[in-house]
């Protein structure tokens, strides 16, 4: 979708502020955000692509002004509403009811949780469409859903550098439409490419694209 | 039983994420969807053991060590599972090596995406507007910013993470170091030295 997350090449944000010896934290509800997160996404009842899609479909004036795990938190009471396992009423403060749901993660689950993770690689049985070193466009996909091609290569020319093999299709994944797993490709394009003459001379920009991203050129 | 909390603020005098974070970890715990235990350990992972000192380590190794080197080049995932190290948000990784004429640069655009197992959670910058703007449209504005100043003659690699790889930088080895080891190569590389932001510490560099 066409949404506030897709920021790559926006003008007018500022200058970037690191931040001398960050904290991991800097509140102690960003910590709990964090392990909410998780916590609740380790029920298994929706995909990280959700979520994804669900922090991206914020407002844009929430998504612009909100710190990043506030962005979170409003995502999974979405994902938690969507899903049926809080209520509005339960949101806005009423008396819990209880729900039907998976066991939560125990404490003695965590580690192995985390090691785990979600790979997203899956066998392919069909051959690749395209090859290192070929050219390829970026196609100009503006689906209203979830979508992983960043707006500033649509339609632009870039190569083939890697291929990846078969990965879980965030675009089908994120709406539990199936993994759908396409090959991965990593696409190179030149700065003039993307940004016109006023590119940085020699830079190159690459985005990890699923094969039905690209058409031959 | 107002002396269990006297410690406390009234809710309603927290700010408001503290309170809407409070309020969702009351109603999903009440329903058993989440176990307080594992939130403490899921905090206690990112916030004491899981940082960018493990991204370090494998940047020293690769430094040290000319065939973890090219395993790291050639496979990231396996060559850093050989150290302990993968999982959430590292399940696919890829070392992408800066070189006398090319410097790496991560960015994830669209999110956040990071290499967690390495680098620990991304900071604030890492995920801010500003940063995922311009990173792939003027990076070397962004190490401006950082105080960065390349060598015209450099050319800047973008890797903007849009899918489930994880990129790590490894920088390039400071001069002066010849004959240090893998732990005290360690502590010259940075967080931002393995996003892009940076480069390694010279040796006697704050």
């Amino acid at each position: 979708m066409n949404g506030p997350h897709d920021m790559g090449g926006r003008m007018g944000f500022g200058p970037v502020l690191p931040e001398p010896d960050e904290p991991v934290f800097h509140a102690a509800w960003e910590a709990r955000a964090l392990a909410l997160t998780l916590a609740a996404g380790a029920l298994g009842l929706w995909t990280l692509d959700e979520s994804r899609h669900a922090r991206e479909r914020l407002p844009w004036a929430v998504y612009l002004s909100a710190g990043y795990y506030e962005i979170w938190i409003r995502a999974l009471e979405a994902l938690l509403l969507r899903h049926g396992l809080v209520s509005a009423a339960e949101l806005a403060g009423a008396v819990p009811r209880p729900s039907p749901a998976p066991p939560p993660l125990a404490a003695a689950q965590v580690a192995a949780a985390l090691a785990r993770g979600g790979p997203t690689a899956r066998a392919l049985a069909v051959p690749a469409r395209f090859r290192p070193g070929q050219r390829v466009r970026a196609r100009n996909l503006q689906p209203e859903g979830h979508c992983r091609l960043p707006g500033y290569v649509r339609g632009r020319i870039g190569r083939i550098e890697a291929d990846h093999g078969g990965h879980v299709l965030a675009d089908s994944n994120a709406h539990g439409l199936g993994e759908a797993p396409q090959r991965l490709y990593t696409v190179v394009f030149e700065g003039a490419e993307l940004w016109g003459e006023g590119a940085d001379p020699g830079l190159t920009v690459s985005v990890d694209a699923w094969e039905s991203y690209l058409e031959p050129v | 039983m107002p002396h269990d909390h006297h410690d406390h603020a009234p809710d309603n005098d927290l700010d408001p994420m503290t309170a809407r974070v409070r309020a969702l970890e009351t109603l999903l715990v009440a329903k058993g969807l989440v176990d307080p235990a594992a939130l403490e350990a899921i905090i206690e992972t990112y916030a004491e053991r899981v940082g960018p000192q493990n991204g370090a380590r494998v940047v020293a190794r690769a430094w040290t060590d000319p065939g973890f080197a090219a395993r790291l080049a050639e496979d990231a995932g396996a060559a850093v599972a050989e150290m302990g190290f993968g999982g959430r948000q590292g399940e696919h990784v890829q070392a992408v090596f800066n070189t006398d004429d090319t410097h790496n640069l991560v960015v994830c655009t669209l999110c956040s995406c990071y290499p967690w197992p390495l680098l620990g959670l991304p900071p604030v910058w890492y995920k801010s507007p500003p940063y995922r703007a311009r990173a792939v449209r003027d990076p070397r504005g962004v190490l401006a910013d950082f105080g960065l100043e390349l060598p015209p003659g450099v050319r800047i690699r973008v890797w903007d993470s849009t899918a489930e790889l994880r990129y790590l930088v490894v920088p390039q080895r400071p001069a002066g170091t010849e004959g240090w080891d893998a732990e005290r190569l360690a502590a010259l590389v940075g967080r931002d030295a393995m996003i892009g932001t940076a480069l390694a510490r010279a040796p006697g560099a704050a």
